[in-house]
């Protein structure tokens, strides 16, 4: 498997990335790099075998909880947007997306 | 006073301060100008009117009697633990001048109301906690101080070489890959990683949530319990994966007898890519162990290999789903210059990160992406069983596991710089217990000799070697025990850097 040019924009599409062309051109080689020591992952026979995704549930049942539907925080609003960019009466800004 | 303050221990400090032959105010300014004096590059922030506050009510508490465990005994956070007092910025540009509105639960736990720790400062770290030699930091490299020319270590850079360079008497780490081991082994230290689920995420900015874990950094495995103590319990309503496994006094057992103890001894972790200097500190290490009653026991962990491509996809694609929340909106760097929300957004990003998170974010956007996913996600998460399985395999024929941390001592800075492949497989020791989620840690063993053939280290100073001790899950008391016996048996964890 090697990862074309094209494959690397439509990723960084994806990732909302902006890459200049030579920025991604070394991604690409780097990647590809990188790709060629997951081949060995491809061969393992894993027929029957359960993803793991919490390590834990390898010896015993993990559930991933929910707490109660309540209120717990306290209104912060103006520590919790004291580092954003762009702020105007309370409100997070962002440029105009409809006309 | 026997001991300078810096050469003091965490417990020795603590009983200092309990008995009043300091106070923790005098403590804390004999650290910050340590602190400000410090050549490595360990700091990415000081606030001296800060950390002299904390160590006030810190006194209070002492004079009143409602002293923490460790009250007044000063420390550092990796920069990837979010804290109101001290900016946060996790070695990213995308996080410069960040402020958060609350304490990690970590940085809680351990400081006022908790163990009553005092925060000197923020400590270095690898971008997002993504590398192995703390040279993704966007504010520069840290120097190891051993050998200045070499790496720390990392992720957790800043938090080993401050130990080592007796700037902090301990630090929290955090540990995805290797993050606390690899750098602990680096700098001649102690650290260890607790059992996935242990020790709350809360507050801790996210890399890979299935792998990463908090745990302590300091001089020796007594102080790492002593952290360790005041940073596990149950933190159910702000971490989803915290288990429900109660806090637990790891100095309860660090003096027990090591006899009829059994090591295993993983034959996957002593083959070709190991350096000899290495090797031969470990060994040191382990005829050490068999000296105080070890048995050392032969064993497999056959997908050793496989957990370097099986780690390079989970934790990238976890990364590029947790690192989607930087986009130039609520926090973080918004770019001057763009035309719409979508350009905002993917020239924020551009600028805010740095490579090497590019590059993880781009391979696990790919390996997530539609038509990949079962092929490598999935995949990875299936041998990640496998690999765990292999564990408890090789728990039934023993009682903790040992090795090296590292194939070899740390490496020149810039070295690998144009081969992130390299950095990649240099964390083969340290990934399989990560991927397993099993508590691990590294205790100092020796040194690399660099005249030895096949060492390879090209350094006429010593390098400190790591020994890598894996426990079954919650058997973290198991680990600092054996770890501690070592350090009565040994003196490589009192030993200074030139200079310092």
């Amino acid at each position: 498997m090697s990862l074309t040019s094209q494959d690397i924009d439509r990723i960084a599409n994806l990732a909302r990335l902006a890459l200049q062309p030579s920025e991604a051109e070394h991604m690409r080689e780097q990647i590809n790099g990188f790709f060629s020591i997951v081949e060995a992952m491809q061969a393992v026979d894993t027929t029957g075998v359960q993803p793991l995704a919490h390590p834990v549930a390898a010896i015993q049942d993990v559930q991933l909880r929910l707490r109660e539907d309540v209120v717990s925080e306290p209104n912060n609003r103006e520590a919790n947007q004291q580092s954003a960019p762009a702020v105007e009466r309370g409100l997070f800004l962002v440029p105009k997306v409809i006309e | 006073m026997k001991n300078a303050m810096h050469d003091m221990t965490v417990a020795e400090l603590a009983a200092g301060l309990k008995a009043k032959t300091f106070s923790a105010t005098e403590v804390a300014q004999h650290f910050v100008a340590r602190a400000q004096a410090d050549t490595t590059g360990s700091f990415l922030a000081l606030n001296p009117e800060v950390t002299l506050a904390q160590a006030q009510a810190a006194d209070a508490r002492l004079s009143s009697g409602t002293a923490g465990a460790l009250e007044g005994v000063p420390l550092g956070h990796k920069d990837i633990f979010v804290t109101k007092d001290f900016p946060t910025t996790a070695g990213s540009k995308m996080l410069e001048g960040y402020r958060s509105p609350f304490d990690a639960t970590l940085v809680q736990r351990l400081g006022a109301g908790g163990a009553g720790m005092v925060t000197v400062g923020k400590l270095s770290c690898d971008e997002f906690a993504m590398g192995s030699g703390n040279e993704n930091c966007a504010y520069g490299p840290v120097k190891n101080p051993w050998d200045a020319s070499r790496v720390p270590g990392g992720s957790s850079g800043g938090s080993a070489a401050a130990i080592a360079a007796r700037v902090v008497p301990a630090a929290t780490g955090t540990d995805t890959g290797g993050s606390i081991r690899q750098p602990a082994s680096f700098c001649g230290i102690t650290g260890i990683k607790p059992t996935y689920g242990r020790a709350s995420r809360y507050g801790m900015i996210a890399y890979a949530s299935s792998l990463d874990q908090g745990g302590p950094m300091a001089r020796t495995a007594q102080d790492c319990a002593l952290l360790l103590s005041a940073m596990c319990g149950p933190d159910p309503d702000r971490d989803s994966t915290s288990l429900d496994v109660p806090a637990e006094d790891f100095t309860a057992s660090l003096n027990a007898d090591l006899k009829g103890l059994r090591v295993g001894i993983p034959k996957e972790f002593f083959g070709e890519g190991l350096a000899a200097d290495v090797r031969a500190a470990v060994d040191g290490a382990l005829a050490e162990l068999t000296k105080l009653g070890a048995t050392l026991v032969p064993i497999s962990l056959p997908r050793t290999e496989l957990s370097i491509p099986v780690y390079y996809i989970i934790a990238p694609a976890e990364a590029s789903s947790n690192l989607s929340r930087f986009d130039g909106v609520k926090f973080g760097h918004r770019a001057k210059d763009f035309t719409d929300l979508e350009s905002m957004y993917k020239l924020s990003r551009a600028e805010g990160f740095g490579s090497e998170v590019k590059r993880r974010i781009m391979t696990g956007t790919y390996v997530l992406s539609h038509g990949y996913y079962d092929a490598y996600y999935l995949q990875a998460q299936k041998i990640r069983r496998m690999i765990a399985d292999d564990f408890q395999q090789a728990f039934k024929q023993c009682d903790v596991i040992a090795g090296p941390v590292a194939p070899k001592v740390a490496w020149k800075l810039g070295e690998n710089a144009n081969d992130p492949v390299a950095d990649y497989l240099a964390d083969i020791f340290t990934l399989p217990a990560s991927l397993a989620g099993l508590p691990g840690m590294s205790v100092p063993a020796g040194f690399g000799t660099p005249d030895m053939p096949g060492s390879e280290t090209g350094s006429a100073k010593p390098l400190p070697v790591g020994l890598q001790l894996i426990g079954n899950y919650f058997k973290e008391a198991q680990l600092l025990n054996v770890a501690h016996r070592l350090q009565q048996a040994t003196d490589f964890h009192l030993r200074k850097p030139q200079g310092v």
